[in-house]
């Protein structure tokens, strides 16, 4: 043990260090979650249950999945097109395009949510055309798809350039080269390189979307078994005495999230033995 | 693309919503604590209606912050009815040309078809003896109000105090002004609302004394028990008022009017009064006050137009920047 002993600290140290560490952990993510679910259950599962069954809860959550279901499509599409353009090519004004990309990340999410209003709302730009057309985005199911999907559309783009770039365009040229069409060059090159990587984007951006709030809120309109979301609904329970209710839904919240971990878990889990895997295969060959 | 988005959108509405099978759909945009009384109001309306007109009638509620619903409704929030809990934000709709200008006298009562009034919560058995607006300015007393500037609660308490301080011996703008400076002294913080500030009351055990609506003492009781706390009533507070109007822009484009208007004046039907009283807001009908008189002590109340002028002109002298607040909060 003694050649270890240069490049460790004592054993104290150590375990002081670790216990902070966790402890820090369980106090600010671990007694949060914990919480929840105690003052969800604090009158017992019969009532929790019930809470749950409430139609005004049962269409929040049906709301909020469908509205992640719809988002998702779109970013899936625009976020490979994006992470495509930008890893595969060199064209004037790319890095205006990855700040364009970024900039749902620095945006304050009530301000992109206004972004909305100002565009859509009754006084907005095209407010006046969309009246005369009887069309509704704000206030309405369109306009808080439009508000997630602004939210959201950084995650798959941001988690595929970096991977996209480290691989290259060798394989893709080697595909054209041996005669591939765009396409069969995409769907038998590219995309396999590319799936947990972006599996790995579209659970994140989904996470984002089933827990948005800030923009969600500025345009919903807050009507209850219509455009009221699980986020917003646990606010308006709160603010209406109805604790059980309230957390309730938070718990469902909470468990949508851990299952989302624990997707995210398998797929990085997936992505690590697959490289390393690559790695035992190509490593002969390197050398 | 666009085209694609938008079919999608449409589907997703559909799956949503759901058909609507009624004969006519009717938005009310209301304040946050407001869900309770018209959770029940709701199918009795339908029901009267179904019997007196034959049409059924889908009844949809949106809740949130007084204020930020008449924003959502100024910005296209497509709700018939607005019922609230601040004169203020209905003024705001009137200027915007989507209520009428003289939308309080469209109905009985300032429009409004029920009232509450500011009271004190205190901890139980009243430890610190609060029984008056001077018990609460003196000196080490905790007083916990959401901001005055920008929320209903805070407003109210503010102006119940001024008003008091006008109605004592002597009283004028200027003592009253530092009455105010007295009394705000006395609040540690500000919430940002009405449920923060009993959250901080209840639960983190902050401060003597919570000042809220009548009503709302209800809600606190359903939450913390009953036994948690006392409700006192100063020697003058105000006659909070929850006015309602319809939405002249929404009906007029839905064909709604009729309706609309008949959802409104129910509201001032026995029916309507006694599910008022049963959610702890005194009624306007006199008989059902006094059948309802154990939940309302009599207390001696003035309303914003008796002392004020308008609700309007109370915003002006005191909220609005450089008013009264700014200069207690510029002098401290």
């Amino acid at each position: 043990m003694k050649s270890t002993r240069a490049t460790q600290e004592p054993a104290w140290v150590r375990y002081t260090l670790l216990s902070i560490g966790l402890g820090f952990l369980f106090v600010f993510l671990g007694l949060p979650l914990v919480a929840v679910f105690v003052e969800a259950l604090a009158q017992g599962v019969p009532v929790y249950l019930e809470a749950l069954k409430e139609p005004e809860t049962a269409s929040a959550i049906w709301l909020t999945v469908g509205i992640a279901l719809a988002v998702l499509p779109f970013n899936i599409v625009f976020g490979v097109a994006a992470a495509w353009a930008i890893a595969k090519f060199d064209f004037k004004g790319k890095s205006l395009l990855i700040t364009l990309i970024d900039l749902p990340f620095a945006v304050s999410p009530v301000v992109a949510g206004l972004i909305f209003i100002l565009l859509f709302g009754a006084q907005g730009t095209f407010g006046p055309w969309l009246s005369e057309h009887d069309i509704k985005i704000v206030f309405a199911v369109p306009g808080m798809i439009l508000a997630t999907m602004f939210i959201t559309f950084p995650f798959i783009a941001r988690e595929l350039i970096p991977l996209m770039q480290s691989q290259g365009k060798d394989e893709e040229e080697a595909a054209v080269s041996l005669g591939a069409s765009g396409f069969q060059m995409f769907w038998r090159v590219t995309l396999p390189n590319i799936k947990w990587g972006l599996l790995y984007g579209v659970i994140l951006s989904n996470a984002r979307a089933m827990g948005e709030f800030g923009a969600v809120s500025v345009v919903s309109g807050h009507i209850r078994g219509e455009t009221n979301t699980l986020p917003l609904h646990v606010e308006i329970l709160y603010n209406e005495y109805n604790a059980i209710g309230a957390f309730a839904a938070a718990s469902i919240l909470a468990l949508l999230a851990l299952v989302t971990l624990v997707a995210k878990t398998i797929v990085e889990w997936r992505m690590k033995k697959e490289t390393d895997m690559l790695n035992t295969v190509l490593a002969p060959e390197k050398t | 693309m666009s085209r694609f988005r938008l079919s999608l959108s449409a589907l997703m509405l559909s799956l949503v919503a759901g058909a609507a099978l009624a004969d006519a759909t009717l938005l009310n945009a209301s304040y946050d604590v407001a869900r309770d009384v018209y959770k029940d109001y709701n199918p009795a309306f339908q029901k009267y209606w179904k019997a007196k007109s034959g049409e059924s009638i889908e009844l949809k509620q949106s809740h949130g912050g007084s204020t930020k619903q008449v924003r959502a409704v100024a910005d296209g929030l497509e709700a018939d009815v607005v019922t609230m809990n601040q004169a203020n934000d209905i003024e705001f709709l009137a200027e915007k040309g989507l209520v009428a200008k003289d939308w309080a006298k469209k109905f009985p009562n300032n429009a409004s078809p029920y009232t509450s009034a500011m009271v004190f919560i205190v901890r139980k058995g009243n430890p610190k003896a609060i029984k008056d607006w001077s018990d609460v300015a003196a000196p080490g007393v905790q007083m916990i109000i959401p901001h005055p500037k920008n929320t209903g609660n805070g407003r109210n308490t503010y102006l119940s105090a001024w008003a008091w301080a006008l109605k004592q011996p002597g009283g004028n703008d200027a003592k009253a002004q530092e009455f105010l400076g007295k009394l705000l002294k006395n609040a540690p913080l500000f919430a940002a609302g009405g449920r923060d500030a009993t959250t901080t009351f209840m639960q983190r055990k902050m401060g003597d004394v919570l000042i809220t609506f009548e009503s709302e003492a209800e809600m606190i009781a359903k939450e913390f028990g009953k036994g948690e706390f006392e409700v006192v009533y100063p020697s003058l507070t105000m006659q909070t008022e929850f006015p309602v109007a319809l939405v002249e822009k929404v009906v007029d484009k839905k064909g709604t009017r009729k309706q609309a208007t008949a959802y409104l004046e129910y509201l001032w039907s026995k029916e309507g009064q006694e599910n008022a009283a049963q959610n702890y807001l005194r009624p306007r009908d006199a008989e059902l006050l006094k059948k309802y008189a154990a939940n309302f002590p009599p207390v001696k109340t003035f309303t914003v137009d008796d002392v004020f002028g308008s609700a309007n002109k109370a915003f002006a002298a005191h909220f609005k920047d450089g008013g009264s607040f700014d200069q207690i909060y510029a002098s401290k």
